[in-house]
């Protein structure tokens, strides 16, 4: 699926509904709804302290939220995000990076995106013993982690960085690595925290490259398309990738549509500006 | 380090002087009282002092002298661990080392000149090895900090001291049944605390070790209190019996060789040196293995775990219960080696000195763990003449290869797989774990 | 009723002991985040330099009285002070910052140092002293049993609540205090607003050190036995005394010691004195497992 295609009644990849969080007395989100499409980049923007983070965080599980519900609508049926615990959730099929980048960074580049393939490997071991012994049947399903791996080190450019220590890798080689390690999981969503964070204009386009081919499905051999949510303060790369953008503000949803749209529409500009019933 | 710069070579003695100087009077002011001043019990039951100021002098000029060739040769702690380069190079010679100190702990018993003396702290030696190995696991490997390890160690030697007296278990029967009693005691203990990070978890796992020892020591009607359990069953060669008297169905007697109390400590070396590699070869291959990458990777950030779906407390559990399985295993063996067990082998310090074991030998590496154990066990039983000292001399130096090597012995850490050549990651890189 | 009324004002005084020490360890903890595990050896020594200031002052004839006891406890908390400066400067600064473990396993280290010198340096018999403070007030009588507060007991109360007054002042109103909550803060950042931070965290280890030597002499008093070992299991208790009151937080670490003081007492009393100290651990696990942040600590956001 293309962005071409991509169109209003493309059917839903999550389903934001009502989603409120409150910490303590503070509400940070107050009843957002939202629908990411599959096939869509979908991008989460707002100025500062407008509840990006939060409903991020909600979303990958590492909050609860008071209220509202999430719903992924994965290959394999409909998982209800706001009931599952963090693991429970990326096993559900969601993805995501951080915003200071959290490698495992004492492990080679290889053996990081191996462990994001823990869950499907464990499976293979036959409880320890038939991995233990070194026998075949998990022999092959680590060929075929390792095949992964090297796809997406390909994919993201990091080949022939697959040897050196995750900490030893440059801020943008670190970055992209966080994105495949994502991928390595296999999500039906990949959320991105602000990914182009800290990257030079190069790296920057080299990024928005590498979204669109994971949201075509072009990116890595092998590998099937996959829908991207993400929050981004770059401007630049949120207009020319995003089939479709969510702003918050205060906490609530202000504006969401297309990129040309959202753009150029009053309150966005408002809240971006400072101008309306600011505090 | 010893060259100084022309120039300020006065100015830096001066600066030294001073400093060994400030030094000295500290030493006074710690030593005046502590030292200075001994207190006795006298017959009447009062206490009387005896004054001891030559002591007091002569530490102040030992602490004057250490402190200004400390500063003067610059005995500097290495902060930052070693560079890749070094790590490598450490890698490279561990990699002849590992065989050379197999092969050496294989043929011992028949090197001439080992007598009994030798093999006995060889079996010491190789029960820390063992113990060091299994902590690794918990601490080097998923980054979990245990002060209560010796729990573990209590429970494998209880569980065959009492499965052998209540049931008259054989010992054979009864190691695998107290490394699972010990993982289940593992698990237990694991369950409710593991969500608890760094020094919290260490303190709750030592209040653990604890409880177990007071336990031990007051349900007499079952341990024996702290008069222990004797009369443990020594182990048989696979049935077969070490004793004096030669008869067919001893291991002399079905062997046809001359009876000698010797054959039983080899069993005993062999014993322990087959758990200890037991112990190294399941850990070198679960390394390798999903788990064993997640438990590295817990260690390096739990965060980034727990969103690429890893059960953070089920994995932190298998970490703690395999560890405590092979703390077990060595329990039993150790109450089987000594025939007797009482709570006083099983105190905090014990705890301490395993954790050492592991820190010192540089956090997951298996050689580092081995060598570390050598140093500080056999080391110790150096200073066996010097009885008392040797504790505060085993403290100081505790402290010592901390502040001098805070990374330990191996502070690199090598990849579990590679596309190319296996490097050597610098300890820089490499976390500690804050769980 | 009248044996409980007792029990609480035992437990009290104990309880204040424990206060005292547990403050040591929370002024460590909320200013380098690592349990200062040679603390209760700290206190090991207090008790010794109390002891031998006790033995030199009354035994020798010199003086007694009020009089002694205050100069018993101020030269205690002089030289344990050094102690207490020593072992931060030895074991701990050339680990700042360094690998978090190190500097347990050197604190680990420190505390086996402290035991093994005191055992080397003053003998492995426990040192009794004679009862210094006798009598007490009655409060009431309930047939043959008498509920007493002894004056060992108002002399402990008193000088804890003074010492805590005088470290509270030290702590919120001077400018040493101020540094250290700032320390406590952003350690580099107060560096780079010009605060000493090593200078501070000496001092913070000067004055931890200097409230066990308090505790340590009233523990002395009060127990009249000092002895090599006897520093860990006091310290573990003072330890969950911190971290029950919610590690980092100064009144808190009272409040934990009060509690732990009035549980154990009670517990012994009622139940039995040779689980007393698995009550004392047992509180200390649940604390953790349930009340990590313990009764006044602050909860600690997980930023992701």
């Amino acid at each position: 699926m293309s962005a071409a295609l991509s169109m209003q009644d493309a059917p839903p990849i999550l389903e934001v509904e009502a989603l409120t969080m409150r910490f303590g007395g503070l509400v940070a989100v107050d009843a957002v709804s939202f629908t990411a499409r599959r096939g869509d980049i979908t991008a989460l923007i707002g100025p500062n302290g407008a509840g990006k983070t939060t409903v991020f965080n909600c979303i990958t599980g590492f909050y609860r939220p008071s209220d509202g519900a999430l719903r992924l609508h994965a290959a394999d049926g409909v998982a209800e995000l706001h009931r599952l615990k963090d693991h429970r959730i990326a096993r559900a099929g969601v993805a995501r990076t951080f915003q200071n980048i959290r490698l495992f960074p004492g492990m080679t580049a290889l053996e990081n995106l191996l462990v994001a393939q823990t869950v499907p490997l464990q499976a293979k071991t036959g409880f320890g013993i038939v991995a233990l012994l070194g026998l075949g049947a998990y022999r092959k399903a680590e060929a075929a982690a390792v095949a992964r791996a090297v796809a997406w080190l390909r994919a993201t450019n990091l080949l022939d960085r697959a040897d050196d220590p995750a900490g030893a890798l440059p801020y943008g080689a670190q970055r992209r690595l966080e994105i495949a390690r994502a991928m390595c999981t296999a999500p039906s969503l990949l959320c991105l925290d602000e990914p182009a964070a800290g990257l030079n204009p190069r790296e920057s386009d080299e990024l928005a490259r590498l979204l669109r081919a994971i949201r075509d499905g072009t990116a890595a051999e092998g590998e099937p398309a996959v829908s991207v949510l993400l929050i981004e303060h770059d401007m630049g790369i949120v207009m020319t990738i995003s089939d479709h953008v969510v702003v918050l503000d205060h906490g609530r949803k202000i504006a969401e549509g297309p990129p040309a749209v959202v753009r150029n529409d009053r309150t966005v500009i408002a809240a971006y500006l400072g101008e309306g019933d600011d505090d | 380090m010893s060259a100084f710069s022309q120039g300020g070579a006065g100015g830096r003695i001066t600066a030294a002087l001073r400093d060994a100087t400030i030094a000295a009077a500290v030493a006074f002011g710690l030593f005046v009282v502590m030292v200075g001043l001994r207190t006795d019990v006298s017959p009447t039951g009062a206490l009387v002092l005896r004054e001891r100021w030559t002591e007091v002098a002569m530490l102040c000029a030992l602490v004057f002298a250490g402190r200004l060739v400390v500063t003067l040769w610059g005995l500097r702690p290495q902060s930052l661990g070693q560079s890749p380069e070094r790590a490598a190079a450490m890698a490279r010679a561990g990699k002849l080392f590992a065989p050379l100190l197999l092969a050496a702990a294989l043929v011992l018993p028949f090197v001439p000149g080992i007598g009994r003396y030798e093999l006995d702290l060889g079996i010491l030696v190789l029960t820390y090895v063992m113990l060091g190995w299994g902590l690794n696991i918990v601490v080097g490997l998923a980054g979990l900090l245990d002060l209560g390890y010796v729990a573990f160690y209590a429970v494998g030697a209880y569980s065959y001291a009492l499965l052998a007296q209540y049931f008259g278990l054989s010992f054979w029967i009864c190691l695998p049944l107290a490394g699972i009693l010990a993982a289940f005691w593992g698990i237990l203990l694991g369950f409710p605390v593991l969500r608890l990070r760094g020094d919290y978890l260490a303190i709750v796992t030592l209040a653990f070790g604890e409880i177990i020892r007071i336990v031990l020591l007051n349900w007499v009607s079952l341990t024996g209190g702290p008069n222990g359990m004797s009369g443990i069953p020594r182990p048989t060669f696979f049935g077969l019996p070490f004793n004096m008297s030669g008869e067919p169905g001893t291991f002399a007697g079905f062997f046809g060789i001359e009876p000698d109390p010797v054959h039983r400590v080899v069993f005993l070396y062999y014993l322990i040196l087959g758990l200890a590699l037991l112990t190294n070869w399941v850990t070198i291959r679960i390394r390798r293995q999903p788990i064993g990458r997640a438990w590295e990777a817990l260690r390096e950030d739990e965060i980034a775990c727990r969103a690429l779906g890893i059960n953070v407390r089920n994995t932190k559990l298998t970490a703690f219960a395999l560890g405590a399985m092979f703390g077990g295993f060595a329990g039993a063996f150790f109450a089987t080696r000594q025939g007797f067990i009482s709570p006083e082998s099983f105190t905090f310090i014990e705890s301490a000195i395993i954790l050492a074991i592991v820190v010192l030998g540089g956090m997951g590496s298996q050689v580092g763990v081995a060598v570390a154990a050598i140093v500080m066990i056999g080391g110790f039983e150096l200073f066996r003449d010097l009885e008392e000292w040797r504790m505060l001399v085993f403290g100081a130096a505790m402290v010592v290869i901390m502040v001098l090597r805070p990374r330990g012995l191996v502070g690199s850490r090598t990849p579990t797989i590679a596309l190319g050549e296996k490097r050597a990651i610098g300890a820089g890189h490499v976390s500690e774990g804050r769980g | 009723m009248a044996y409980a009324l007792q029990q609480l004002i035992n437990g009290i005084s104990l309880g204040m002991i424990y206060g005292l020490i547990a403050v040591g360890y929370t002024m460590v903890y909320g200013i380098i985040g690592m349990i200062n595990f040679a603390h209760g050896d700290i206190f090991m020594v207090g008790a010794f330099v109390a002891l031998i200031a006790m033995v030199m002052l009354v035994s020798g004839g010199i003086m007694d009285g009020p009089a002694a006891i205050l100069l018993v406890l101020a030269i205690s908390m002089a030289f344990t002070a050094l102690y207490g400066w020593t072992v931060e400067r030895v074991a701990y600064r050339p680990l700042r910052g360094s690998f978090r473990l190190a500097p347990l396993i050197s604190a680990i280290g420190m505390s086996i140092v402290l035991q093994n010198f005191v055992q080397v340096s003053q003998g492995a018999r426990p040192k009794p002293i004679e009862p210094q403070v006798i009598g007490g007030i009655e409060l009431m009588r309930e047939g043959e049993f008498v509920v007493q507060l002894s004056y060992m007991q108002m002399l402990i109360i008193g000088t804890t609540l003074a010492a805590l007054v005088v470290f509270t002042w030290l702590v919120t109103k001077t400018p040493l205090g101020r540094a250290m909550r700032a320390c406590e803060q952003d350690r580099k950042m107060a560096n780079l607003l010009g605060i000493d931070t090593d200078r501070t965290i000496s001092l913070t280890f000067v004055i931890g050190a200097a409230l066990a030597a308090v505790a340590a002499t009233l523990y002395l008093l009060r127990y009249g036995v000092a002895d090599f070992f006897m520093g860990f299991i006091v310290g573990v208790k003072a330890f969950t005394a911190a971290v029950l009151g919610g590690i980092g937080s100064l009144p808190g670490a009272v409040l934990g010691g009060l509690l732990i003081g009035l549980i154990e007492t009670f517990w012994s009393a009622y139940f039995s004195v040779q689980y007393k100290d698995v009550a004392a651990f047992s509180i200390l696990a649940l604390t953790l497992i349930f009340l990590p942040t313990g009764l006044l600590g602050r909860q600690d956001v997980e930023k992701v």
